[in-house]
């Protein structure tokens, strides 16, 4: 199956071993990637910040970009949730009835990565080795808008050497919210101190997400607490990188 | 006949009522997290309630499907919602009710007055009643010289120590009981000198203090839950026993209620008396379910007035995709679920109607831009979207709030905001491939910025979190050399 890659704007400028690790997981499972380079961002920022009228533009680049895939992947529970979500209803919010109707399409054809792997190529064990303690955060897009439910969690059970233990109120938001932890710094900050403490209460190695902001969110506060203290702390590592981990290329 | 243009409906005027606060959610958010009691107090409340709720819900197999059913007799009512409420007066009326449409707040607070005054009382007991709270009645009321006395237990917390409710339903929730005692020590007549914090005391305190009021009163006013357009009944939904004191002794009896609680007919209350208790107080039944219609010759008040409120909902209802906000029963399950509200409480909102139903709905009745902070305070987490019982989709509501924001200031403003120029020089280069990989690139040059704080806003991301060291190469420039390689 020839799987598009929607790499998400972040991913591709801040952490391209997500992106790596997505298409190395993919091929080791047989399977073509395609890269269509035109693809920047999905607007989710600017139409939970309130910019839908600038969103439309990157909406219909997005559904350009992507509308000659067969089945497009990112490891992103946020971004798909946009897609999913909040294209059409921007589009049609417009009044763009016609954009709506391709971005629908589009939409029914794109996953989150857990999403890809269980229930459209139907794998839960993806061969992966990674012998350490790890914690899981199911990010709120993933849990709530996609309801993607435990697969992420049975894709991480079946990794070969992992010890998974339990995250303590797992499916409380860490805080991010893209630019509420902006707009409402203090409050992010408040929620993100405790989701730290349960993460660190864990004794994990590694913290691992679907959605590469809520670890950047989760990881900088992380650095942040043990740079003060001279600690060591949990690592953020993305669900890909996990799941492409393997005995001769490790994490 | 010819249409007439009415104009657009209005929104609850300013300078009455409890609708807008003097902050903006992010500097009174800021006030709140610096208090550790009240963190700690909202913890440990919104917990319990969190607990009790799941519990309770998890008893009902059908439970998906009744809150479908609340959604969908909620939509229906409110698409024909002139016709419900002429039934509801043409009903009230018959039974020997009086029925008031009051178009505003101020319009409410007069009517009141002017049938408390009617009755030569100069005090009236209350039943706990969001509405009233949301117009300002005690106030309207105290400077007529009526005394209005708050009989539910919380309210009458939060009335003694000159308070405002931090809660839809739990309005002391803020309180811990060693608070309560200090409250009741030093503002409640006659209180008993050895007063204790124990609960059961502190109860039997409020019970009498309360008592002498049902027994002399002569004029209630109460909210209403439910309101049924078939019947002219009204309901109120209790714990405590004082509505049912308020709703029967008096021999007055007005009625305050926002035009949005009709339902068409009493079946209607077979799913909504299921959603509501275990929502939320997370019991199985309420414990008073008090319902009334019209006057009953010799038996409860033998005068009975129905103020039906505007203010702002029909503005509310103009909004196609923000009108469903209008279907709230005031359960606050989605305060309880909220992570933004567990740190902040209620008083960070402004309005009396708080947390993430309080975030859609006070910028509606106000006008988006009286309260523009609020739609910006939920991370869109989507808790509350699933613990609503009438299934308001309350993070798709927020964005269109923000939009309507973004929009209206577009039109206000000449100069753009900073925020507003980032927005648009982002959407640009997002907007095309080859702009977006140079950028990526220079992204690189934020390498200078590590181990620095930035300037606003995003010093806010820097306070207390690193920013992630910036990748040597971008995702689509490692694609691309692999793919040159052969």
């Amino acid at each position: 199956m020839r799987i598009g890659l929607f790499i998400t704007c972040l991913a591709d400028t801040m952490f391209p071993d997500v992106g790596k690790a997505t298409v190395r997981l993919l091929e080791r499972l047989g399977h073509a990637i395609e890269f269509p380079e035109d693809q920047t961002c999905c607007g989710q920022m600017h139409v939970n910040t309130g910019y839908q009228r600038q969103a439309l533009a990157l909406i219909e680049h997005h559904v350009h970009a992507f509308e000659g895939c067969d089945v497009v992947v990112a490891p992103s529970g946020s971004c798909v949730g946009s897609v999913r979500h909040q294209h059409a209803s921007v589009a049609a919010r417009a009044g763009r009835t016609a954009l709506a109707e391709r971005a629908t399409a589009v939409a029914a054809r794109t996953h989150e990565l857990s999403e890809l792997l269980v229930d459209v190529l139907g794998v839960t064990d993806v061969g992966a080795w990674f012998p350490h303690r790890v914690t899981y955060h199911p990010t709120c897009h993933s849990l709530r808008m996609l309801r993607v439910a435990d697969k992420p969690l049975s894709l991480l059970r079946a990794v070969g050497g992992i010890d998974l233990v339990e995250l303590p109120g797992a499916e409380e938001c860490c805080g991010f919210g893209g630019t509420f932890a902006l707009k409402n710094a203090d409050t992010s900050s408040a929620m993100l101190t405790d989701k730290m403490t349960a993460v660190l209460g864990t004794g994990a190695e590694y913290v691992t997400a679907g959605d590469s902001s809520c670890l950047m969110h989760i990881g900088g506060g992380l650095s942040r607490l043990s740079s003060g203290t001279g600690a060591a702390t949990v690592r953020p590592l993305h669900l890909a990188q996990v799941l492409a981990s393997t005995r001769e290329q490790p994490a | 006949m010819t249409p007439v243009d009415l104009g657009m409906p209005m929104v609850a005027p300013r300078g009455v009522g409890h609708l807008r606060g003097e902050q903006s959610f992010p500097d009174a958010a800021r006030t709140a997290l610096g208090n550790e009691q009240l963190r700690r107090n909202l913890g440990h409340a919104t917990s319990a309630i969190r607990a009790k709720r799941l519990r309770v819900v998890a008893e009902v197999d059908d439970w998906e499907q009744l809150r479908r059913a609340g959604e969908t007799i909620k939509a229906a009512t409110m698409a024909r919602l002139d016709e419900h409420l002429a039934r509801l007066e043409q009903a009230v009326t018959a039974r020997g009710g009086v029925v008031h449409w009051a178009r505003d707040a101020d319009e409410a607070n007069r009517i009141v007055t002017a049938l408390v005054r009617a009755t030569g009382c100069d005090e009236v007991v209350k039943v706990k009643s969001m509405t009233t709270q949301e117009i300002g009645l005690n106030e309207a009321l105290a400077d007529a010289g009526i005394v209005a006395y708050e009989t539910d237990l919380a309210e009458l917390i939060v009335q003694l120590d000159n308070d405002q409710p931090s809660h839809i339903l739990v309005p002391a929730i803020h309180r811990n009981r060693r608070e309560i005692r200090d409250i009741f020590a030093e503002h409640m007549p006659g209180v008993p000198a050895d007063l204790t914090d124990d609960p059961h005391a502190l109860a039997e305190a409020a019970r009498l203090h309360l008592r002498a009021k049902f027994l002399s009163a002569r004029v209630a006013v109460s909210g209403a839950n439910f309101a049924i357009a078939d019947t002219g009944t009204l309901l109120v939904v209790e714990s405590e026993g004082n509505g049912r004191m308020c709703l029967t002794l008096p021999e007055t009896l007005i009625t305050v209620m926002g035009i949005e609680k009709v339902v068409p007919s009493w079946r209607d209350l077979e799913v909504f008396l299921q959603l509501l208790p275990r929502s939320s107080t997370g019991e199985r039944m309420n414990p008073y379910t008090s319902a009334w219609t019209g006057v009953t010759p010799g038996d409860g008040p033998q005068e009975f007035h129905l103020v039906l409120l505007d203010n702002g909902r029909t503005a509310t209802l103009a909004d196609e995709a923000g009108r469903s906000a209008l279907h709230c029963i005031r359960c606050s399950a989605c305060l309880n679920v909220c992570p933004v509200y567990e740190r902040v409480g209620g008083h960070a909102y402004g309005s009396v109607y708080p947390g993430p139903i309080g975030a859609v709905l006070s910028p509606q009745l106000t006008g988006v831009e009286d309260n523009a902070s609020l739609p910006y305070a939920s991370s869109l987490c989507g808790a509350c979207f699933d613990a609503c019982p009438v299934r308001i989709d309350i993070p798709a509501m927020l964005v269109h709030l923000r939009a309507r924001h973004v929009e209206e200031r577009e039109k206000e403003h000449r100069l753009p905001s900073a925020e507003q120029v980032a927005m648009a020089a982002a959407a640009w280069t997002m907007a095309d491939g080859r702009r977006f990989a140079r950028a990526g690139r220079g992204a690189r040059l934020a390498r200078f910025a590590r181990g620095r704080r930035l300037p606003p806003p995003l010093s806010g991301w820097t306070a207390s979190r690193d920013l992630p060291d910036p990748p040597q190469h971008t995702f689509r420039d490692w694609w691309r050399d692999r793919d040159d390689q052969p």
